[in-house]
């Protein structure tokens, strides 16, 4: 008796919020687990925003992904996307003197170009969504070092002031050691970011283009049954996710303020951890934009702890992100395959 | 009458052969640098560094480079048969079963003046290595059901990282100069010893599928996990002795990799190579998606396109743009075998057959 009420329970919450709420406990109780052990800087607000302002990229092009496996794809150019971007903007800034307004241009273009082409091929040609942004990340490394080889720092002054504009966070700060209030600040990025954020996850929820991503990715059939035209789903949601890539491309660039072809190696890699940590299932249907958001948070979080635990050589963070995604990935399918269980016993 | 109906079928036997399209690229490539630059085909035997009489040319470093590749593409072509997906780790699990290789070898010094093991206890560990590596793989596709890209996804990040890690980020050098013999010369043999290692994968791999079913069962979980099943095939078990055998096809390349140099860079080793295995596979004609598979295919197609790199080298590409061409080709590649594509070119190959017979 008392298991079947257990049961019941368990199958009533949704996949979407039950992953959702594992993601957002283990990040407060990751969070906490830090502020008291480790203490120092884990206690000050600026560390949490230093975190936002470090990932603001990541949060964007992490979007991006959970769209697309929510549809029931994936897309691995964003890092070639991100580091195209950042190298044809800087080099259109400094070597060619140009406008910040152009340079946006440039960033949204790449952008919508990239998934224009990749929406086209997985979407109207049926080819492996993974082939296609696979050779695509290939072409945009490639083309960045054709633009241009060796790594610099933008110059331009314009861009300079953009790249040094803080907001203050009102409310928010601490004392430093002489004594003065420093206010706890945002780069303009984490506000593009958090609007973004903010706007996706009103479209997943309450639009009818928002539903039918869910309803593609959890069953392409019935989707089609339903009247849903699953080709332009499909194409949408990789036009939407290069587009956020190119936004996401722009705001890195605005983060570093140097165009170079290491630039984002493995962001895609990072994006596809925190949606999956966010709780977005990779077979579709299921996902959360406010748990992607967690899900960066987390990711940084326990890369901070990692490195102020003493494990500070380069390996460790490799190490530790595919660790972290293992354990997510069998988190999920231990659940899964549980309710599964659980709704057949029903 | 019967007489071009049988021509006409061996054209369509041809055509639909799997072999077909690794020749033709061939043929294009070949003619391509025929007319570019016909020295493109001198094979001169010269003396190498060592003093040993040696052939070189382009068409020996295709042979050379390529043979790493074919031995891959052997393993890659078995893994996508089975599981529908590919391996995109093989890199990384390169430089983990070389760093593996290599700390065997100079006992963890970074200096060392003599082999700490011999080099077959070496290889054995990092054929184990590479077999672990393969078998994690395995188990999370087979097991917990996880895509096959996502499962090597992570492989693929925390890979270059254990490889520093197993040797606590030092680049060690393999004192001993008969250690290079796996990616360059023997003494007095003038064809690259990678040629040879090859033949020999081929060979084994050709009697294993000859001897067991296990070509038919791969086909078989391929096509219809759930028919396999019911089939009395185990199809988790034979996903992940493809996962296992790929594993140890990378443990070879290892091998040939760190001997090239007697040494290993994490960061650069066999970077992007599981772009190009794959590519082998879709060049072959191997269904991406899982299925039928011709292993012949697939190492014809890793030379063509070893063939292709080096004919881009000569074409002076630099090596870090070399992605972006290749890249082109991947996806004329996908976009002409795609079925869709392919239905609207056959509809329109019968349209314009009918329009000829009525005229």
């Amino acid at each position: 008796m008392e298991k079947a009420k257990k049961e019941s329970i368990f199958t009533r919450v949704s996949d979407t919020n039950l992953l959702l709420s594992i993601t957002i406990i283990v990040f407060v109780l990751m969070y906490i687990g830090a502020a008291l052990i480790l203490g120092g800087a884990f206690t000050k607000p600026q560390a949490f925003f230093n975190i936002l302002n470090a990932n603001a990229a990541l949060i964007i092009t992490s979007c991006g992904m959970s769209l697309v496996m929510i549809t029931g794809g994936i897309d691995i150019s964003i890092g070639g996307v991100v580091a195209l971007v950042s190298m044809c903007c800087a080099v259109y800034l400094d070597h060619h003197n140009g406008s910040i307004f152009g340079s946006i241009m440039i960033a949204l273009g790449i952008g919508l170009a990239y998934g224009l082409v990749q929406g086209f091929l997985v979407a109207y040609l049926d080819i492996q969504p993974f082939i296609v942004s696979l050779a695509g990340m290939f072409f945009a490394r490639g083309m960045t070092t054709i633009v241009n080889t060796a790594p610099f720092n933008v110059e331009n002054e314009k861009f300079i002031a953009l790249k040094l504009t803080r907001i203050n966070v009102p409310g928010m700060g601490s004392v430093n050691k002489l004594g003065a209030y420093v206010p706890a600040y945002v780069e303009i990025g984490v506000v593009v970011a958090l609007i973004l954020v903010i706007i996706l996850f009103a479209v997943l929820r309450w639009t009818k283009l928002g539903r039918s991503f869910y309803a593609v990715g959890g069953n392409m059939q019935s989707a089609l049954m339903l009247g849903i035209n699953v080709k332009r789903t499909k194409f949408l949601s990789h036009l939407i996710c290069s587009l956020l890539a190119g936004i996401g491309g722009y705001v890195y660039f605005l983060h570093v303020g140097s165009g170079a072809a290491s630039h984002a190696m493995g962001m895609e890699m990072n994006a596809i951890a925190s949606s999956i940590i966010g709780g977005t299932m990779l077979t579709g249907g299921v996902g959360n934009i406010i748990g992607t958001l967690f899900g960066v948070l987390s990711l940084s979080t326990i890369q901070n702890i990692v490195s102020s635990a003493g494990f500070d050589q380069a390996w460790w963070t490799g190490i530790t992100i595919a660790a972290m995604l293992c354990l997510f990935l069998l988190i999920q399918s231990v659940i899964m395959a549980n309710k599964k269980k659980a709704l057949k016993a029903v | 009458m019967s007489k071009t109906n049988k021509k006409e079928n061996f054209w369509r036997g041809l055509v639909s052969n799997q072999l077909f399209i690794p020749i033709i690229a061939l043929l294009l490539l070949a003619i391509i640098n025929l007319f570019h630059d016909p020295t493109f085909f001198k094979v001169t035997m010269g003396l190498n560094n060592a003093g040993n009489p040696v052939l070189s040319g382009y068409l020996i470093t295709i042979l050379d480079y390529g043979s790493e590749l074919a031995i891959l593409a052997i393993g890659m072509t078995l893994v996508t048969a089975a599981s529908g997906g590919q391996d995109i780790s093989v890199g990384a699990t390169i430089a983990i079963a070389g760093s593996a290789m290599l700390r065997v070898l100079c006992g963890g010094e970074a200096r060392p003046t003599d082999l700490a093991a011999p080099v077959i206890v070496a290889f054995l560990v990092a054929c184990i290595v590479g077999m672990l590596c393969g078998l994690f793989n395995g188990v999370l596709v087979a097991i917990f059901k996880i895509q096959p890209m996502i499962a090597t996804l992570i492989l693929f990040t925390a890979g270059r990282s254990i490889a520093a890690w197993i040797n606590n980020n030092e680049l060690p050098i393999v004192p001993d100069p008969k250690f290079g013999y796996f990616g360059g010369f023997i003494p007095g043999i003038p064809v690259p010893t990678t040629v040879f290692i090859a033949i020999a994968c081929i060979i084994i791999i050709a009697l294993v599928l000859k001897l067991t079913n296990l070509g038919l069962y791969t086909q078989a979980v391929g096509i219809n996990e759930k028919s396999s099943r019911l089939n009395g095939i185990n199809p988790t078990a034979i996903k992940i002795l493809a996962f296992v055998i790929l594993g140890l096809c990378v443990a070879v390349a290892a091998l040939i990799k760190v001997s090239r140099l007697s040494t290993i860079n994490y960061s650069v080793i066999a970077k992007d190579i599981e772009m190009d295995a794959i590519l082998a596979v879709a060049l072959g004609g191997n269904a991406l998606s899982g299925g039928k598979f011709n292993i012949w295919a697939s190492v014809l197609a890793a030379y063509v396109i070893q063939f292709l790199t080096t004919t881009l080298y000569k074409f002076e590409v630099s090596s870090d743009a070399l992605a972006a061409y290749k890249a082109v080709v991947v996806i004329l590649l996908v976009v002409f075998s795609a079925p869709t594509v392919r239905n609207y070119l056959s509809s329109l190959g019968k349209k314009f057959t009918s329009k000829k017979e009525v005229a």
